[in-house]
C-alpha cells in the first residue's frame, strides 16, 4: 500500500471513532468477543468437543442468576451436560473462522477478476459482469443450503460433519465471489481514468505493476467496506446451514449449531440453550454490521445510501 | 446471504427493441434455463442415487439386477437417458418418491400451498409496513421516527430468520402461550388447494411464520423504498410539482412513490432466491408442512427423485418470477413503449 493512501485511511479511521461513539462501542464489543473466542483453549472451563469429560447429571442446569444453578457452570448446561459458556466459546470461535476465511476466499477470486473486468473492458468485462449477475440472482443461501444438501445427500450426514468447516468455507466463499469482483471492478474503473494511472501507463510500467502499484491501493477503501459486510453475512450464512443440519455437527458446534440443539429444550422452559448461543451470535453481527456501516461512511461517502 | 442490499441490473429493459420482441426474448430465455435446471437435475440423480438399491437392496442376484436395470431403462447410454428424462418432464413425469412411493411431482405440488400462503402473508405484512415506513425515513430523515425505524432496521437485518422465530415461540407459544408454534392447523380443501386462509386455527398457525418470515425482509425493504423515494424526491419534475402548488402529500404519493416502485419491483423479483431460502429456514422452525420443510426431509432421508424434483420445482419458480418482474416492469414503465416505437 502506498504511504500516501495509508495516512488517509488512518485519518479517516480516526476520524471516524471521534465521530461516532455507538461505533466505538460496537469495535470494543466485537474485539472483547474476538479476543475471547481466539483465547478459547485458554479460558474455557471445559472443553466442549471432549464427550468423556461431561456428565449427564449435570444436563439442563440453569444460567447463575436463576435458581438451581451451579457454580461450576456459569451459564448453565445443555441436555448433555456440556458447559455452555464453553461451548459459546468454542462455538464463536469456529463461527468467526468460517467467516472470515470464506470472506477471504470471496475476496481471493472476486478482487483479481474485479480488478482484470475493470482494467482490460471490453469483453472480459461485460462476461465477468453478466456471470456476477446470474450467480447474484441465485442467492448465496440457497445455493449453499442446495450444494450442502447435495452433499448430504450423496456422502450422508457423517461425512458432511467431518467435512464441515472447509466444506462451509468454500460454499460460502464461492457463493459470494461476485460481490467483491462488482466493487473492484467499479472502482478500478474509475481509478483507471486517472492521470496518475495514465502517466504510468504512458512511461512503460507493465499491465500488473500499474495493476498493483497505482490501483490496487487506491480501490482499499471500498473493498475494506466491502469486507465488513460480507463477513457478516459469511456469519448468518454459517449459522443457518448449521441450524438446517446442514453445517457443523453437535461434536463441533458453532453457534447456529447450538441453537438447533437448544431448539426442542424451550418448550420444556430450558431456553438458555438456545437463547445464549443466539444472542451472542446476534451481538456479533449487530456489531459487524454497525462498524461496515460506519466504515462505509467514514472511508466511502459515495457509498452511503443518502 | 446477505439481504442488506439491492441487487441486479437497474432497469434492464433500456436496449429494447419493441415490447413484444422482447417478452418473447425473455420466455426463450426462460425455457432455456428451466433446459439446464432439468440437465443438472439429470446429472444429480445420476450422481447420487442408485435407484437399484434403494428398491431392491443389496442382496439380489445380478440376473435379477439386470433385468430391473433393463426394466427401468438403465442399461442404454446416458444421452439416451437424458432424453428420456427431458421427456418425462415435459409431461410432468419426474419419478418417484422413495418415501411417499407416489410421484414426486404430485408430492412436491401437494406442499406448493402451504409455502405460497406463508410467502403471500409475509409478503403482505412486507409491503404494509415497508411503504409507509421507507416514505416515513425518505421525507423526515431527520426525525426521531426515521432513526428509530434505521437503527432498528440494522438489528434487524443481524438477527437471523430461525433465532427470529425461535424468539417469537418462547415468548408467544411457550410463555403467553397465546399462539401455536407447530404446523398448518386445520386447514380446508379447494380442488387441489389446501388452504389454512379460511379457518380461525389455520390464521393462528400462520401469524408467528409470516411474521418471522417478515422480518427478515423488513429491513431490505425499508431501505429499498427510503433509496427509490430519496432518488425521486431530488428529481426536477418533484420540484417543479412542489412549485406549482401540488401538496406535499400529492407530490410524495401521486408523483414521487409511483416512480419509485419501479426499481422495487425489479429488485423484489430478484429476492425470489433468499426468499426460498428464508422460507426454508421459517419452515424448518415452524415445523410448517411446506416445500422447503419437505426438501430437508427428502435430504435426510436421501430421497434422490424427491430433491431434483425440488430442484426443478424450485428453478421454474425462480424462472417465472424473474420474468414476471421483468414484464411487470415493461407494463409499469411507459418509457419503455416509447423507445420500442423509435
Amino acid at each position: 500500500m502506498s504511504g500516501e493512501s495509508a495516512r488517509t485511511v488512518a485519518a479517516s479511521l480516526r476520524s471516524f471513532a471521534l465521530d461516532r461513539p455507538g461505533s466505538m462501542v460496537a469495535a470494543v464489543l466485537l474485539a472483547t468477543i474476538a479476543l475471547a473466542a481466539l483465547a478459547a483453549p485458554l479460558i474455557a472451563p471445559q472443553n466442549p468437543f471432549d464427550l468423556a469429560s461431561f456428565d449427564v447429571l449435570d444436563a439442563d442446569l440453569p444460567p447463575f442468576w436463576l435458581a438451581g444453578s451451579d457454580p461450576r457452570f456459569l451459564l448453565g448446561t445443555d441436555s448433555q451436560g456440556r458447559d455452555l459458556l464453553s461451548a459459546i466459546l468454542y462455538g464463536t470461535r469456529i463461527s468467526l473462522t468460517v467467516g472470515v476465511l470464506a470472506v477471504a476466499i470471496q475476496a481471493a477470486i472476486g478482487i483479481p477478476l474485479g480488478l482484470i473486468a475493470g482494467y482490460v473492458g471490453g469483453r472480459v468485462d461485460s462476461l465477468v459482469a453478466r456471470v456476477a449477475d446470474v450467480q447474484l440472482s441465485l442467492s448465496t443461501l440457497i445455493i449453499a443450503i442446495i450444494a450442502l444438501a447435495l452433499v448430504r445427500a450423496g456422502l450422508g450426514g457423517e461425512a458432511l460433519g467431518r467435512l464441515a468447516v472447509p466444506l462451509l468455507v468454500l460454499v460460502i466463499g464461492i457463493a459470494e465471489w461476485p460481490t467483491f469482483a462488482r466493487t473492484a471492478r467499479a472502482a478500478t474503473f474509475a481509478e483507471g481514468a486517472k492521470d496518475h494511472v495514465r502517466a504510468a501507463k504512458a512511461l512503460g510500467a507493465s499491465n500488473a505493476g500499474v495493476i498493483r502499484r497505482h490501483i490496487l491501493p487506491n480501490i482499499l477503501s471500498p473493498l475494506i467496506v466491502v469486507a465488513t459486510t460480507q463477513i457478516a453475512g459469511a456469519i448468518m450464512a454459517e449459522a443457518a446451514l448449521s441450524f438446517l443440519g446442514l453445517g457443523l455437527p453437535i461434536t463441533q458446534p458453532s453457534l447456529g449449531t447450538l441453537i438447533r440443539s437448544g431448539y426442542d429444550l424451550i418448550f420444556a422452559g430450558i431456553w438458555w440453550v438456545t437463547v445464549l448461543p443466539g444472542l451472542t451470535l446476534v451481538g456479533v453481527l449487530v456489531a459487524v454490521n454497525v462498524l461496515g456501516d460506519a466504515l462505509r461512511d467514514a472511508l466511502d461517502p459515495r457509498l452511503t445510501l443518502s | 446471504m446477505t439481504a442488506d442490499r439491492p441487487r441486479g441490473p437497474g432497469n434492464p429493459l433500456q436496449a429494447l427493441d419493441a415490447p413484444l420482441a422482447f417478452i418473447g426474448r425473455r420466455a426463450a430465455e426462460a425455457v432455456l434455463v428451466m433446459l439446464a435446471i432439468a440437465v443438472i437435475a439429470f446429472a444429480v440423480k445420476g450422481a447420487l442415487g442408485d435407484p437399484l438399491r434403494e428398491i431392491m437392496g443389496e442382496a439380489v442376484p445380478e440376473t435379477q439386477r439386470a433385468e430391473l436395470r433393463h426394466r427401468l431403462g438403465l442399461d442404454v447410454p446416458w444421452p439416451t437417458q437424458l432424453a428420456r428424462y427431458l421427456g418425462h418432464a415435459a409431461q410432468g413425469d419426474l419419478g418417484q418418491s422413495y418415501i411417499y412411493k407416489r410421484s414426486t411431482l404430485e408430492v412436491v405440488l401437494a406442499k406448493f400451498p402451504a409455502s405460497f400462503e406463508l410467502v403471500l402473508a409475509a409478503s403482505l405484512i412486507v409491503l404494509l409496513i415497508s411503504l409507509p415506513a421507507g416514505i416515513h425515513c425518505a421525507v423526515k430523515p431527520r426525525s426521531l421516527g426515521a432513526r428509530l425505524i434505521l437503527g432498528l432496521s440494522v438489528i434487524g437485518i443481524s438477527v437471523p430468520v430461525f433465532l427470529t422465530g425461535i424468539i417469537l415461540i418462547s415468548i408467544f407459544s411457550v410463555w403467553l402461550g397465546w399462539l401455536p408454534a407447530f404446523g398448518r392447523g386445520e386447514t380446508v380443501h379447494i380442488g387441489f388447494w389446501e388452504t389454512g386462509l379460511l379457518t380461525l386455527d389455520g390464521l393462528k398457525h400462520l401469524l408467528l411464520p409470516a411474521v418471522t418470515l417478515s422480518s427478515i425482509m423488513l429491513p431490505l425493504f425499508i431501505r429499498l423504498v427510503r433509496g427509490a423515494m430519496l432518488d425521486q424526491l431530488g428529481t426536477d419534475y418533484v420540484r417543479t410539482a412542489r412549485a406549482k402548488g401540488a401538496s406535499r402529500l400529492r407530490v410524495w404519493l401521486h408523483h414521487a412513490l409511483r416512480n419509485a416502485l419501479l426499481p422495487l419491483v425489479a429488485i423484489a423479483g430478484l429476492q425470489i432466491g433468499n426468499m426460498l431460502a428464508f422460507t426454508l429456514l421459517t419452515e424448518t422452525v415452524f415445523q410448517w408442512p411446506g416445500m422447503g420443510f419437505l426438501f430437508l426431509e427428502a435430504v435426510t432421508r436421501a430421497d434422490v427423485p424427491l430433491i431434483t424434483t425440488y430442484l426443478v420445482a424450485v428453478g421454474f419458480l425462480f424462472v417465472v418470477t424473474n420474468t414476471l418482474a421483468d414484464v411487470v416492469s415493461l407494463w409499469l414503465d411507459p418509457r419503455i413503449s416509447l423507445e420500442g416505437r423509435r
